[in-house]
């Protein structure tokens, strides 16, 4: 049945037909035209209307007790004709709320953007997913004019529009530092400094700050109450935490950071993530931190930028392709 | 344009149901179907219960509007209640029904053609309405 030329009429008729024959076919063509009903915005009363004016034509003495009562069940539909109105009206401003929200989290993406710098010591990839349509995430790389390469990796606490707009506060902060080789230690002070100076005091920004010196080998790290990192240590295959103190960013101005470093030899990486990574859920249950570096360690062989869409990919399954909380993950790999 | 006029006073709630039944009627003779009475009906109930409810007393009045092109049923509630400090969030959808309110003024507006609301805090609230016979 073509569900355009439905009218009124059509209506009037099935009801005679279904009286008539009682079949099946007859009621899918009442769910047919309910569906065309539903699409020029007839409201339920005019339908109750209809419904009455093809009792009296079926039953031209239709029972006035009976006509009574059908008025009544009319006036009974007013009130749900408004609320079908009301929630067209809200699903419309949903939809320009939400689209809304989409230009914003494109914008994010572009004034956020931070490419993956170019170097012959390291295989950097990474991974950055939000869980809603803004990130709370943020990862950022910089690279220095001695051929050091610093990397960002922040999560702040609280999730949607307003972790998403604190991230570009970081970013305008990261890149108006002095390029001057400053330390991991130092670069988190001046940041807690300008979080503490401008984000409200509810919200805390976590951050783990590395930088990765060739001539030296060695990567050196200061964390502000972040996740800690991965060390991945090739000639033993095993995995050793990124032991790290500090407080998270924008409690104290006068916080201080530590700097630690630690020695990369030729195939052994450093893992940096996020709480998302590491509190996927299976169901309701946490994932056992093991258990994320069970799934690492199974990729960590590959390119970096694969392994971490590999790892991604299975945490991605794991979580029903619902993601609870954003997703960051980087690995570095030493390669010279 | 010549008129009618036929005002009922509300402060009891049972005065809601005499002004629906007055409004009903006008409707009807007015050449409204059976539709448009019955949203004519619902939209006076709710100004009327909003006077009982919000201002305690008030009154509806109900004019017959004919003119050479058109003929509608202006229906206009005045109370001199606290009277209303955000209009804006009262026509807001989902401010009153999601409370089981019911309608609320967005539900008023929605069944009639056209409406049009006034509030003085301290004074009251005059809001007029008008539905054409289609």
């Amino acid at each position: 049945m073509d569900t355009k030329s439905l009218n009124a009429q059509d209506y009037i008729d099935l009801v005679k037909a279904y009286v008539e024959t009682q079949d099946e076919k007859t009621l899918y063509d009442a769910e047919q035209i309910a569906k065309s009903f539903i699409k020029n915005n007839i409201l339920p009363e005019e339908i109750v209307n209809l419904h009455i004016q093809a009792l009296l034509e079926i039953y031209p003495d239709l029972k006035d007790d009976i006509q009574a009562s059908m008025k009544f069940l009319l006036e009974a539909m007013i009130m749900y004709g408004l609320a079908h109105q009301e929630y067209q009206q809200l699903r419309e401003k949903q939809l320009e709320i939400k689209s809304e929200i989409l230009v914003a989290a494109r914008m994010q993406q572009m004034l956020l953007q931070s490419d993956i710098p170019k170097t012959e010591a390291l295989d950097i990839g990474v991974i950055s997913v939000p869980a809603n349509q803004m990130n709370g995430d943020y990862h950022h790389f910089v690279k220095g004019k001695d051929g050091s390469i610093g990397i960002a990796i922040a999560d702040i606490i609280g999730k949607g529009i307003p972790a998403a707009l604190s991230m570009s506060m970081i970013k305008y902060a990261m890149d108006s530092f002095p390029e001057n080789l400053m330390s991991t230690d130092t670069i988190l002070a001046s940041l807690n400094r300008v979080v503490e100076r401008n984000v409200d005091p509810s919200m805390f920004i976590t951050m783990f700050y590395a930088q990765y010196k060739p001539n030296t080998g060695k990567l050196y790290y200061s964390s502000a109450g972040h996740e800690p990192g991965f060390y991945y240590n090739s000639h033993s295959n095993n995995f050793e935490e990124l032991e790290a103190k500090g407080l998270v960013l924008g409690v104290n101005p006068d916080t201080t950071y530590m700097q630690y470093e630690l020695k990369l030899e030729k195939d052994d990486s450093i893992i940096l993530l996020t709480d998302g990574v590491t509190e996927c859920r299976r169901e309701e249950q946490f994932i056992e931190r093991e258990e994320v570096l069970e799934v690492i360690k199974h990729y960590i062989h590959l390119p970096a930028q694969e392994a971490v869409n590999q790892v991604y990919r299975h945490f991605e399954r794991l979580q029903n392709f619902q993601l609870r909380d954003d997703f960051t993950l980087v690995i570095l790999k030493k390669i010279v | 344009m010549n008129s009618q006029c036929f005002v009922t006073s509300i402060h009891k709630e049972w005065d809601i149901v005499a002004a629906r039944q007055m409004g009903r009627e006008l409707a009807k003779k007015i050449g409204f179907g059976t539709v448009d009475q019955a949203r004519i009906t619902t939209a006076i109930s709710e100004l009327a219960r909003n006077i009982y409810l919000y201002a305690s007393k008030g009154q509806i009045k109900f004019e017959v509007i004919e003119s050479l092109e058109q003929k509608g049923i202006k229906v206009v509630a005045e109370d001199s209640g606290p009277g209303i400090e955000d209009l804006s969030q009262v026509m807001e959808d989902g401010f009153s029904t999601s409370g089981g309110l019911g309608a609320g003024l967005p539900g008023v507006r929605r069944l009639m053609d056209e409406f049009d609301i006034i509030s003085e805090i301290g004074k009251g609230t005059i809001i007029n309405t008008i539905k054409w016979v289609r």
